[in-house]
């Protein structure tokens, strides 16, 4: 009888695999020294008089200086943003902002390898993340709301949809070019004017759109760019010219903005935390769910809110899945994040890089086992190696709370029930991942995870006409798609 | 020799079963003239917090039935309440309104839910939708029941106001705490007689009374409770609901300015008020770049 053959065979990824640096050229990126504010279609310096450094966290140097905006600058970008609401963009038609809109997507789309480059030596993201996903989704996120501009009576049908008003918008700095784009493009297409803090370690692709909207001629005033830390983000969610806050970040700061603008009757949309569960079974295609579940939670060195970072395995496959983790992890290159080769770029910030070291730390305090590979990373930069735990009980620190680096905890589990409420046993509710080829399965395990977007046999997908958006302390509201426009629209 | 009448005991409404109040306290209702109506449970956190436990046991099944099995059952209600029309009418002269003005309002009650219970397997189409993505892969929205419920009804009426917050909220599979009108508690009581003989699960809508004052802030600070709806036009309590949600994200809806006597006041966007939007993903095949040949 033959015998049953187990796949067993180990990755062999030697020095004669190495691969030959990759760079791409710097040279496509045009950095200015010093930004100043982009208000009312002009860039204007901070009535703070005050700039901040921002730096490439892959070398540690200076790439740049913005403006810091303060509470007076705010309330100058507000009016202009008002100002603009009430006089242009508000009795424009439709299809005449579509245009606007149309235009800003060419125009990324022309010059994707400027903004990818940029991207990546503000953020430290892999140049092929930036390039391939970043800024073309970018693009293609207000190319699809452009279309949604004079066809809102079609979204809600037997009611009446109006702007809000002004928008202020905060986002984050993992993604920050995808980020300005899920929020200005639906606000714009609905009417709306903005005012857009981009995060304050990566403002130079908000920066450089601000370039666009003047090439594209956009009202003066349409969208507002002023830079900032937190302190410019809570002077845009307090100011009383403000109708709706749309914010991307941490769920702390989500709940502080909440409590700020109670009773206000501004409106709000919240993209929070994750701590999303990937969860494989044991008649899944391991080998792709090893690939998807390395794509889950290494893609921009985790950070990612929606990243899969709890992998719960079935016990039966428990040792086989580990062991192909760890060997597929030993391929990953950590390093340049300009290099093409480069799987694992630099932690966005040195502060960042403190929070995932702090839960490193914590993690083996708690028992759990640590796993890195043994890529070499650079001397210079902000840079961690892709991290597993194993031996994690539900209840330690690593498996509850957001790190938002490239560290996996792993657990296992025997039955359906059982996982589903490990799954569901958090806070959070934003993503989770689902790997079996059973398909009733996968409808049984897709409607019980509390979670707003559930990626089965693949993780970390997105696209404009697809919502997006959390459960419970994830927040609320949804970006992207139809569902994507109601944030925006009163009735 | 005339009839001694039998007096009703307003209790509350938890789990299925009729409680009074833990706390032992009681508020009497008064009609226009200051006459005593009624003495009525003065409900306590203690109670919401055990109301609260028995809608989230209840959320599981209510939330994964049938959706034409829910619209059997608020149906069912509508059914319960038809049979008990002169009972409610009564009722709701006893606290104030003419006899044209109880009638309207009780068989409007009836019918706002024959019409949520058309909802209950209808809405979830006009939410969800097949999202054209440029991957390959399959990718549709659908509306989810939120979950536990906190409801604030209606102050000024005794029936309809509480009859409109709770239907939408149910028919699209949540369970609920709510807290029936101060000042014309009655209906709010005997209504939650109307569901427990209608096949409505136990906990599925647990009915307290008592004051809104007292208890807005536990309705909102609950940390299992995930959405809270509030129909008064009171600023301040407004301003502590948005507040004591954040704790946990509780999502808010606010319906100050809803005349729940107009047809106007009823709509699926009531239902999607407490929807959450799940979008689920799924590889397609696609071997090779092969586009069909047929």
């Amino acid at each position: 009888m033959a015998k049953a053959k187990s796949n067993t065979l180990k990755l062999k990824f030697d020095s004669a695999r190495n691969y030959a640096p990759a760079p791409e050229s710097k040279s496509a990126a045009k950095i200015n020294a010093r930004y100043d504010l982009f208000i009312n279609g002009k860039f204007e310096k901070p009535a703070s008089k005050k700039y901040f450094a921002t730096i490439n966290p892959a070398t540690e140097e200076k790439l740049s200086e913005v403006a810091d905006a303060n509470a007076a600058d705010v309330d100058k970008a507000v009016k202009a943003a008002r100002n603009a609401y009430g006089k242009t963009w508000k009795k424009m038609p439709g299809k005449e902002r579509a245009k606007y809109i149309y235009r800003i997507a060419r125009m990324i789309q022309e010059r994707a390898r400027e903004f990818s480059v940029i991207e990546t030596l503000d953020g430290g993201k892999p140049i092929r993340e930036s390039r391939d996903f970043d800024v073309p989704t970018a693009a293609n996120h207000f190319f699809y709301y452009a279309g949604w501009a004079d066809k809102l009576e079609y979204a809600f049908p037997n009611r009446n949809a109006q702007p809000l008003g002004v928008a202020g918008q905060i986002i984050p700095w993992n993604f920050p070019l995808l980020m300005a784009a899920w929020k200005i493009a639906p606000a714009l297409a609905t009417g709306n004017t903005v005012v857009l803090k981009p995060a304050e370690n990566t403002p130079l692709t908000a920066l450089k759109l601000a370039d666009i909207f003047q090439e594209a001629e956009l009202p003066p005033g349409v969208v507002n760019i002023i830079t900032g830390a937190g302190a410019t983000g809570a002077a845009i969610v307090n100011h009383a010219g403000v109708d709706k806050i749309a914010f991307t970040g941490s769920t702390d700061v989500g709940k502080i903005i909440q409590k700020a603008i109670a009773g206000t009757g501004k409106k709000a949309t919240l993209e929070l935390g994750g701590k999303a569960a990937n969860i494989i079974f044991e008649d899944a295609a391991i080998d792709q769910a090893v690939e998807g579940v390395v794509n889950g939670i290494f893609f921009n060195q985790g950070h990612v809110c929606c990243a899969g970072s709890r992998l719960y395995v079935q016990e039966s496959v428990y040792k086989e899945v580990v062991r192909k983790l760890k060997d597929r992890l030993e391929t990953m290159i950590v390093g340049d994040p300009l290099d093409k080769n480069t799987d694992i770029g630099a932690i966005n910030s040195k502060e960042q890089l403190a929070i995932i070291n702090k839960y490193l730390k914590i993690g083996q305090a708690e028992g759990a086992e640590m796993y890195q590979s043994s890529a070499a990373i650079p001397s210079k930069g902000f840079f961690c190696r892709p991290t597993i735990f194993t031996n994690v009980a539900q209840s330690n620190r690593i498996a509850q709370e957001e790190i938002f680096g490239p560290v996996l905890t792993i657990q296992s589990f025997r039955t359906d029930d059982e996982v589903i409420e490990k799954a569901n046993n958090t806070p959070y509710g934003l993503s989770a991942g689902v790997w079996t080829d059973k398909g009733s399965k996968i409808f049984n395990l897709t409607t019980k995870l509390r979670a707003g977007v559930v990626w089965a046999n693949t993780f970390n997908q997105f696209d404009p006409t697809s919502p997006f958006g959390g459960y419970k302390e994830s927040g609320y509201g949804r970006e992207g798609g139809l569902h994507g426009l109601y944030g925006y629209v009163r009735f | 020799m005339s009839r001694l009448e039998i007096l009703k005991t307003y209790k509350i409404y938890i789990g299925g079963k009729f409680p009074r109040t833990e706390s032992g306290r009681f508020y009497t209702a008064k009609n226009s003239n200051g006459e005593a109506l009624a003495n009525v449970c003065l409900s306590s956190r203690k109670d919401f917090r055990d109301a609260e436990v028995a809608a989230r046991a209840a959320f599981g099944d209510w939330s994964s039935r049938a959706a034409f099995n829910r619209g059997q059952i608020l149906y069912r209600i509508a059914e319960m309440l038809e049979g008990r029309k002169a009972q409610f009418m009564d009722e709701v002269i006893k606290q104030g309104s003419s006899k044209a003005a109880a009638e309207a309002e009780v068989a409007l009650s009836v019918d706002r839910l024959i019409y949520y219970a058309g909802w209950c397997d209808k809405f979830q189409q006009l939410f969800s939708a097949v999202n054209p993505v440029a991957s390959s892969h399959f990718n549709f929205s659908v509306p989810e029941p939120t979950g536990v419920v906190s409801i604030i009804a209606p102050q000024s009426t005794s029936l309809i106001g509480l009859v409109s917050v709770i239907a939408p909220v149910i028919a699209g599979g949540n369970t609920c705490v709510v807290l029936g009108s101060f000042e014309k508690p009655l209906c709010a009581v005997t209504f939650a007689e109307v569901l427990n003989s209608s096949d409505v699960p136990g906990g599925v809508v647990n009915i307290l009374t008592g004051d809104p004052s007292e208890l807005a802030v536990y309705f909102a600070d609950h940390m299992d409770v995930n959405a809270m709806v509030y129909c008064e036009k009171n600023a301040g309590t407004q301003k502590l609901i948005k507040e004591k949600s954040a704790l946990n994200m509780k999502r808010v809806v606010i319906y100050s300015d809803t005349n729940w006597l107009s047809e106007d006041a009823q709509s699926p966007y009531l239902i999607q008020n407490t929807q959450e939007i799940k979008t689920t993903w799924h590889p397609v095949e696609n071997i090779g770049g092969a586009k069909a040949g047929y």
